[in-house]
């Protein structure tokens, strides 16, 4: 068999794996998917008119669903994180270590599942805001397709990030710790207001990390908003952050058995 | 001369300052049981990790090979080669131990219908049929253990790892997996086994290596080992004070023990000399209430190898080759 298709062979052994595992314990993913959710109706029904400055309500939720939806993907991972550090704690890694199969496997398991479960949780959360007054206005379906493949791409590189974390972190707790970042993030970024309305400060914080660029490009894509050179720097960071998050955890796989 | 299925030449490791493995040589025939006895923290499990490609060896370990692989240059070989059932179940918790079986068979690349056959076969042959479609997290210690050894067996492996794989089992799931390790050399395997129980490595190895100190402090069969230490003797005890004190009389030769009003006398255990025992005896006109043979056994040895202390002469301590002569 060639060195591929044991790779994608055993890649989609250990995906199925991972699906199981989803499906037979499907709290955890239910769970992660309350922040967004309740993050939403809070910032619409609650904060909707004060954060909208006026505009009314039905702007502010158009403004927010964008952000809510990548925030999804940060909370998913989140629990790719835990999940993953929990894994590597059980006995049967040591024996996927001993047998002649594609190493990385395992982790890519891991990661196209969280990926596929990000990818769920966002289409959930939007069916959530769809219903609460959502609507994309104008959008072409070049637009559609471009904004999905923003979500997995940057699903994908959040998911590689997560992994890592998970396989630095030496029980759940510490996992979940090293993970938070990927939720507070978009708090701080364009998510919820605009740069503009930031202390000037602070607007450097919010405008150099990843969620901004593809908040705004999101945004641009679904609302018709312009997206500029945002576009460029959110491919730039998903596929950075990839290749940064593969390269950390697959050595730290290759490392020593824990 | 046979192959050997293992052959490892100065295996070194250290972790840190702490040198766990300080040289160890091992040559292992093939189809034959092979035991590393050791007690706690004397290295066996990092012996099997490193010859199961788990760990590396430290730099200056000479030549590895495993089923005829080198072991450094050529891990994919090996691990194709070999199953390992480690200390610690290497079963997934969170689904059914037919959904294990089945996801070894993918993994070991089997057609899917040889896969659910062989699944099917193991579970069966192991005894887990029933709980096949239950999570693994339910089962109990023995089952999980089963269910381990099946996992590690799904790839026909010609060379099998087994490091403790009875510890914290109850007496009848350890017979059962004696049982099932005797199966697996009847069936060509190789099998590789560390224990910290004696009596294990009796029943079930053809060699025996001690290691004791990161080195081999012996190693041969049983019966070889036993040879290493003497440690054979009658053993007589008396509920009479006086009766006692005639037969150390008797038998001058007899180390005495007087608070459990017993004597002991070197002997191999023939029947010569057991007979001369109880002709003193009959002379002085004497007669003991329990009389036992203890022959040498591998706690004998055990405990001469890795302690220079004395070997173990309890009477409270159960032993297989004590047989009471009343």
């Amino acid at each position: 068999m060639s060195s591929l298709s044991l790779a994608v062979r055993d890649s989609s052994t250990m995906l199925r794996r991972n699906l199981l595992h989803a499906r037979r314990y499907p709290s955890l993913t239910l769970n992660l998917l309350l922040t967004p959710v309740m993050l939403l109706l809070l910032f619409v029904y609650v904060f909707g008119n004060a954060m909208s400055g006026g505009a009314g309500r039905a702007a502010y939720i158009a403004y927010v669903v964008p952000g809510i939806l990548l925030l999804t993907v940060g909370s998913t991972v989140v629990g790719t994180a835990v999940s993953v550090s929990t894994d590597m704690a059980e006995g049967i890694i040591a024996r996927f270590r001993t047998m002649a199969i594609h190493r990385p496997s395992v982790l890519v398991g891991h990661v196209v599942g969280s990926v596929l479960q990000s990818v769920a949780g966002v289409v959930l959360v939007g069916a959530v805001a769809v219903a609460i007054g959502f609507r994309s206005v104008g959008a072409t379906a070049p637009e559609w397709l471009a904004a999905f493949g923003l979500v997995v791409l940057f699903a994908l590189a959040l998911t590689w990030i997560a992994v890592g974390m998970g396989l630095v972190s030496p029980n759940a707790e510490a996992a979940s710790n090293n993970a938070m970042p990927l939720i507070l993030l978009p708090l701080i970024s364009s998510a919820f207001v605009p740069l503009h309305s930031m202390p000037g400060w602070f607007q450097p914080v919010a405008r150099y990390q990843p969620f901004t660029p593809v908040i705004e490009t999101l945004r641009g894509l679904l609302l018709g908003t312009p997206v500029g050179s945002n576009g460029w720097i959110a491919l730039a960071w998903c596929l950075g952050l990839s290749v940064l998050g593969y390269r950390w955890s697959a050595s730290t796989f290759d490392r020593d058995a824990r | 001369m046979t192959n050997l299925a293992i052959a490892a030449n100065g295996l070194r490791k250290s972790y840190g300052d702490k040198v766990v493995l300080d040289g160890v040589d091992l040559a292992v025939p093939e189809g034959t049981v092979f035991s590393l006895l050791g007690p706690n923290g004397a290295g066996k499990t990092t012996v099997v990790k490193i010859l199961s490609t788990l760990v590396p060896a430290d730099p200056g370990t000479g030549a590895v090979h495993v089923g005829g692989h080198d072991l450094a240059a050529e891990p994919q070989a090996v691990r194709a080669a070999i199953g390992v059932t480690g200390q610690f179940s290497a079963v997934d918790n969170l689904i059914t131990g037919e959904e294990n079986m089945l996801l070894m068979a993918d993994l070991h690349h089997l057609p899917r219908s040889e896969g659910r056959r062989v699944a099917a076969g193991l579970l069966e042959r192991f005894d887990l049929a029933e709980a096949a479609r239950k999570p693994a997290s339910t089962y109990s210690g023995g089952m999980k253990r089963r269910l381990d050894i099946a996992m590690t067996l799904v790839g026909s492996p010609r060379i099998i790892f087994l490091d403790e794989p009875t510890t914290g089992l109850d007496p009848r799931s350890r017979h059962t997996m004696w049982q099932i390790i005797r199966e697996l050399v009847a069936g060509g395997v190789t099998v590789f086994l560390t224990t910290q129980y004696l009596e294990e490595a009796d029943q079930l190895a053809d060699r025996i290596a001690v290691l004791h100190d990161g080195r081999i402090a012996a190693q041969g069969t049983a019966g070889e080992l036993k040879r290493l230490v003497p440690g054979g003797h009658v053993r007589l005890r008396f509920t009479d004070p006086a009766a006692h004190r005639s037969a150390a009389l008797a038998l001058p030769g007899a180390a005495r023990d007087d608070e459990a009003l017993a004597l002991q006398i070197p002997s191999d255990g023939t029947q010569r000399e057991l007979r001369s025992v109880l002709d003193r005896l009959d002379a002085a006109g004497v007669e003991a209430d329990e009389l036992t043979v203890h022959t040498p056994d591998l706690d004998d040895v055990f405990f001469a190898l890795t302690d220079s202390g004395s070997a173990p002469d309890l009477p409270n301590q159960p032993n297989r080759s004590t047989e009471a002569l009343r």
